[in-house]
């Protein structure tokens, strides 16, 4: 992982910043230069909120190189109460414990390790609202 | 279709496509196509272009490798149908081939993700499998559908392997050994998921008149759809297979009930079920349940991979496309042996790449 590539990259994964789209509305995250709704380039950054509910979810129990030491570990699909919808995976929670309509919120999180010298990856993850 | 450990890319390709000619009669091509996703991250090798030319003593071709996910296969055939119906080009060779067997198995994992966005999907941890399990259990949430009911996609796969000569999994399996075997991605079971391993497969493509040939290209299309699943306007709605299947029906003059033999790209179950809803054959939510009740038996109304598919006959990603057109062809000439479907006329292959972002349709017609 080079430097530039993790840095460019770290406001919207640190703070949850997608893309609105000044003509009707619609919210992207990743951001996107052309609004997949209606076509109208004029777009801006807005923050997503930090808050939703679970619509769907998985347990990765082969993962891809990079995530052997976190497996098994869960993936959900977060809608939030802005409307706008996040892949992102679910922490402190078992396996067992996860039902679609879950609140969860985000929580700042090491993702990934690049070898033993390389840069430790940080970003969102979601986990349970305690009520 | 199987782990060729003796085997490296070039010699899998170059046994393929010379049958390939071999079967057509061409003395030459002026165009190739190689379809492959993974020869990159798995063998650190591009340019499979020049190299296969070269592996087939073809000098001065036009070669270009064609790359969209796992639907590179069904992209490259598209391609070579441009090539040949535009003139440009008056015999092109198109084969697929992929290497699998090469990698660990986080290392496959990691190639695999490599079809969606490495900075927001492949970056949560999520794999391939992982993607299709958010759907599988968002269909049986929302229509009541069963794990069976979706394990049976994989059922009628294997049921229809036994006998095929080139599949990797060519026996049954029952739909209890599905359900009891481990989780790969929660619901979906390691028994539901197509395997690791090698392949190649080549068609040769050439002008209708003249050509001798008793099967012919009704039409190809190819369409993309929202690279991420949270953007889609419906989860589990595939625009790109709806798209692309509607313009191929139009180029064909042809309805889904027309169709009388199918390949599907059944990656794991729920994208097969899902695949027989978009592509016209069963309505949305009642696609595991047609599939459950026969209709994509050989002798269903319309039967559906029946040389195994990805799950039976193995999915070598970037060859899966051209394996399937194949199929489809040898169906067409009465030339599938055991497989074989009676008095098939008009057969569709379906090739996705991604979670359904790319989506490559062919429809072939007995001339």
């Amino acid at each position: 992982m080079s430097v530039p590539r993790y840095w460019r990259e770290t406001k919207y994964r640190y703070r949850l910043i997608g893309e609105r789209c000044k003509g009707c509305g619609s919210v992207f995250f990743p951001r996107n230069e052309v609004c997949l709704d209606c076509g109208s380039r004029e777009m801006e950054e807005c923050g997503l909120g930090d808050s939703g509910r679970v619509v769907t979810w998985t347990v990765v129990r082969s993962p891809p190189a990079g995530y052997e030491k976190y497996a098994p570990y869960v993936v959900a699909l977060v809608e939030l109460d802005g409307g706008a919808r996040v892949l992102s995976q679910l922490v402190d929670v078992e396996p067992e414990q996860v039902e679609a309509g879950m609140r969860v919120e985000a929580a700042f999180r090491r993702v990934k390790e690049d070898g033993d010298s390389g840069i430790i990856e940080y970003g969102y993850k979601f986990r349970p609202v305690i009520e | 279709m199987s782990e060729h450990w003796s085997m490296g890319l070039k010699e899998l390709f170059a046994e393929a496509a010379l049958r390939a000619l071999d079967d057509a009669g061409a003395e030459g091509f002026d165009s190739l196509y190689v379809a492959n996703m993974c020869s990159a991250p798995l063998q650190g090798q591009l340019h499979l272009g020049a190299m296969m030319a070269n592996a087939l003593g073809a000098r001065g071709v036009h070669a270009a490798r064609v790359e969209a996910g796992a639907a590179s296969g069904g992209v490259a055939f598209h391609e070579g149908v441009k090539a040949v119906a535009s003139g440009f080009s008056d015999c092109a060779l198109v084969g697929g081939v992929e290497k699998m067997s090469d990698g660990l198995p986080e290392q496959v994992a990691a190639a695999l993700a490599m079809s969606e966005d490495q900075e927001y999907t492949a970056y949560t941890g999520v794999t391939r499998v992982g993607l299709n399990a958010l759907l599988h259990r968002h269909y049986m949430d929302r229509f009541g559908a069963s794990a069976e009911d979706v394990a049976m996609f994989a059922v009628r796969s294997h049921e229809h392997a036994v006998g095929s000569p080139h599949a990797q999994y060519p026996f049954k399996v029952s739909v209890d050994r599905i359900i009891a075997s481990p989780m790969e991605a929660d619901p979906i079971h390691m028994l539901e998921c197509a395997g690791v391993g090698d392949g190649a497969a080549a068609v040769v493509l050439v002008p209708a008149e003249g050509s001798g040939s008793n099967v012919e290209v009704a039409a190809t299309s190819v369409a993309t759809g929202s690279y991420y699943l949270a953007n889609r306007r419906d989860l589990l709605t595939f625009d790109a297979v709806r798209e692309a299947s509607a313009r191929a029906y139009k180029m064909a003059g042809v309805a889904a009930g027309d169709i009388d033999v199918l390949e599907v790209h059944d990656d794991t179950t729920i994208i097969g079920v899902l695949s027989i809803e978009d592509l016209g054959f069963a309505e949305k939510g009642k696609g595991a349940a047609f599939v459950a009740g026969g209709g994509t038996t050989r002798d269903g109304e319309v039967p559906t991979n029946t040389f195994g598919g990805l799950k039976a006959r193995g999915h070598p990603l970037g060859a899966t496309g051209l394996y399937q057109v194949g199929e489809v062809a040898l169906q067409l000439r009465g030339d599938a042996g055991p497989c074989q479907v009676g008095g098939a006329g008009v057969g569709m292959a379906e090739s996705l790449g991604g979670l359904g972002s790319t989506c490559a349709v062919t429809i072939l017609r007995r001339a």
